[in-house]
């Protein structure tokens, strides 16, 4: 379960997140919606620790952490970037083995033998080999999911993940996004597509532009 | 025909020094200029004007003048090199500012999603800089640097003015030393062969890094 409690952030003195408090709870999907410039990605970036919030807590499974600093294997949270961010010099394998070997010290066979079952979960058995120029929109974001599942993440968040890809693939994501919900994992999704935000969410928070 | 094969172990233990020059200079400041390179887009104030002065003195100033300043020069403040040892120290410093300008342009061609998306996968820095950002600025900067390798090779001709035997010193004795140009000829087709050998390496590299995109 992750709680935000009061999480406030400023963008050069421009208010940008609020008092911002929200609780998911474990095998939820939050969706966070609102107009462009309202603060959703920051929202989401403070959450991944790749921003530091002005004041606020945070805490996981009832545990005070911060984001930026933690460092805990055992709390990853994993994100899936708007624009993917797979590593192009590297194969589709190698993008996901990469962390697992390198941070959570698992063997090269051991690292492989999850890829290969995840990258089948999500439809991409075959792919292993491939650089991610030779991939798809829809195939690069899945890669995106399965590298970031192979962190053994406690959460799992997504920054527009319609946004770009093709109309008729937002019917995909849903999908992947509800069966990983099935298999119990935490997600946060951030969208500005409402309709799809409402297929998937248990929860909503709506974030408004500050004037 | 005669005549060539008398000058030719001299072109050739010309050569030695030249291409000694060359790897020397090649193996120590590729890598010292991808750390100032790095050095140089830090937000360490310090640092980066500290590099920045450096560079515009290494590019600002002849090769030439850097090679007699150290080996004329510094011996006035009680510096003193030996003559092979004086041009290496040259050409390492003024080398590394040219790679360290190369490899900054390349680092800042890496988004900094890569360096986010590696930072909540947990890897630390410097496995994000060895396994994601440096082979990816390896493949923007290797033209560059091919420009570069080609430019040392000649370059490494100045080193003359100190009185060290390459290339065309040793070709340059037989011409004035038999009126003739054919040591001249010979050093040009050895320089030729030298330049050629390392256009196809940096093809060869060039292709192996068009695996990816």
């Amino acid at each position: 379960m992750l709680e935000l409690k009061n999480i406030t952030k400023r963008f050069a003195g421009k208010l940008i997140l609020d008092g911002v408090n929200l609780t998911v709870n474990d095998g939820q999907i939050l969706t966070i919606v609102g107009p462009s410039g309202a603060g959703k990605t920051t929202l989401l970036r403070c959450i991944s620790g790749l921003e530091e919030t002005d004041s606020g807590d945070f805490f996981l499974d009832g545990q005070p952490f911060n984001p930026v600093t933690n460092r805990n294997n055992d709390t990853v949270i994993g994100v899936v970037f708007q624009d993917f961010q797979l590593f192009p010099n590297l194969t589709v394998l190698q993008n996901v083995t990469l962390a697992p070997t390198m941070v959570l010290k698992q063997s090269k066979a051991e690292a492989e033998a999850t890829a290969q079952r995840l990258l089948k979960q999500l439809n991409l058995d075959g792919k292993a080999d491939l650089y991610p120029y030779e991939l798809s929109g829809g195939q690069k974001q899945r890669v995106a999911i399965v590298r970031a599942l192979a962190m053994r993440p406690k959460l799992l968040c997504y920054d527009e993940p319609t946004s770009a890809l093709d109309p008729d693939l937002r019917k995909e994501v849903e999908e992947i996004i509800l069966k990983l919900k099935a298999e119990g994992m935490t997600q946060i999704v951030v969208t500005h597509d409402i309709p799809f935000a409402e297929s998937i969410a248990d929860q909503m928070l709506r974030v408004e532009a500050k004037s | 025909m005669n005549y060539v094969s008398q000058i030719l172990p001299s072109l050739i233990s010309g050569t030695g020094t030249t291409l000694s020059i060359f790897f020397w200079t090649l193996i120590i400041s590729v890598p010292l200029g991808i750390l100032v390179g790095l050095g140089m887009i830090t937000n360490f104030k310090p640092l980066t004007w500290l590099i920045d002065v450096y560079v515009w003195l290494m590019r600002g100033t002849p090769l030439l003048l850097q090679l007699i300043f150290v080996f004329y020069g510094l011996p006035i403040i009680g510096i003193v090199f030996q003559r092979y040892d004086a041009a290496l120290f040259a050409f390492i410093l003024n080398y590394t500012a040219y790679f360290a300008e190369i490899f900054r342009g390349g680092l800042q061609a890496i988004p900094v999603g890569q360096y986010e998306s590696a930072r909540v996968l947990r890897l630390t820095n410097w496995q994000t800089l060895r396994k994601i950002v440096i082979p990816q600025v390896v493949k923007i900067v290797l033209p560059s640097i091919g420009n570069e390798v080609i430019n040392l090779i000649k370059d490494s001709s100045l080193v003359y003015v100190i009185g060290l035997g390459d290339l065309l010193r040793a070709g340059n004795v037989a011409m004035a030393r038999d009126v003739t140009l054919v040591p001249m000829v010979l050093v040009a087709v050895i320089y030729l062969l030298l330049t050629a050998v390392c256009t196809v390496v940096l093809k060869r590299l060039e292709k192996h890094y068009s695996a990816w995109r």
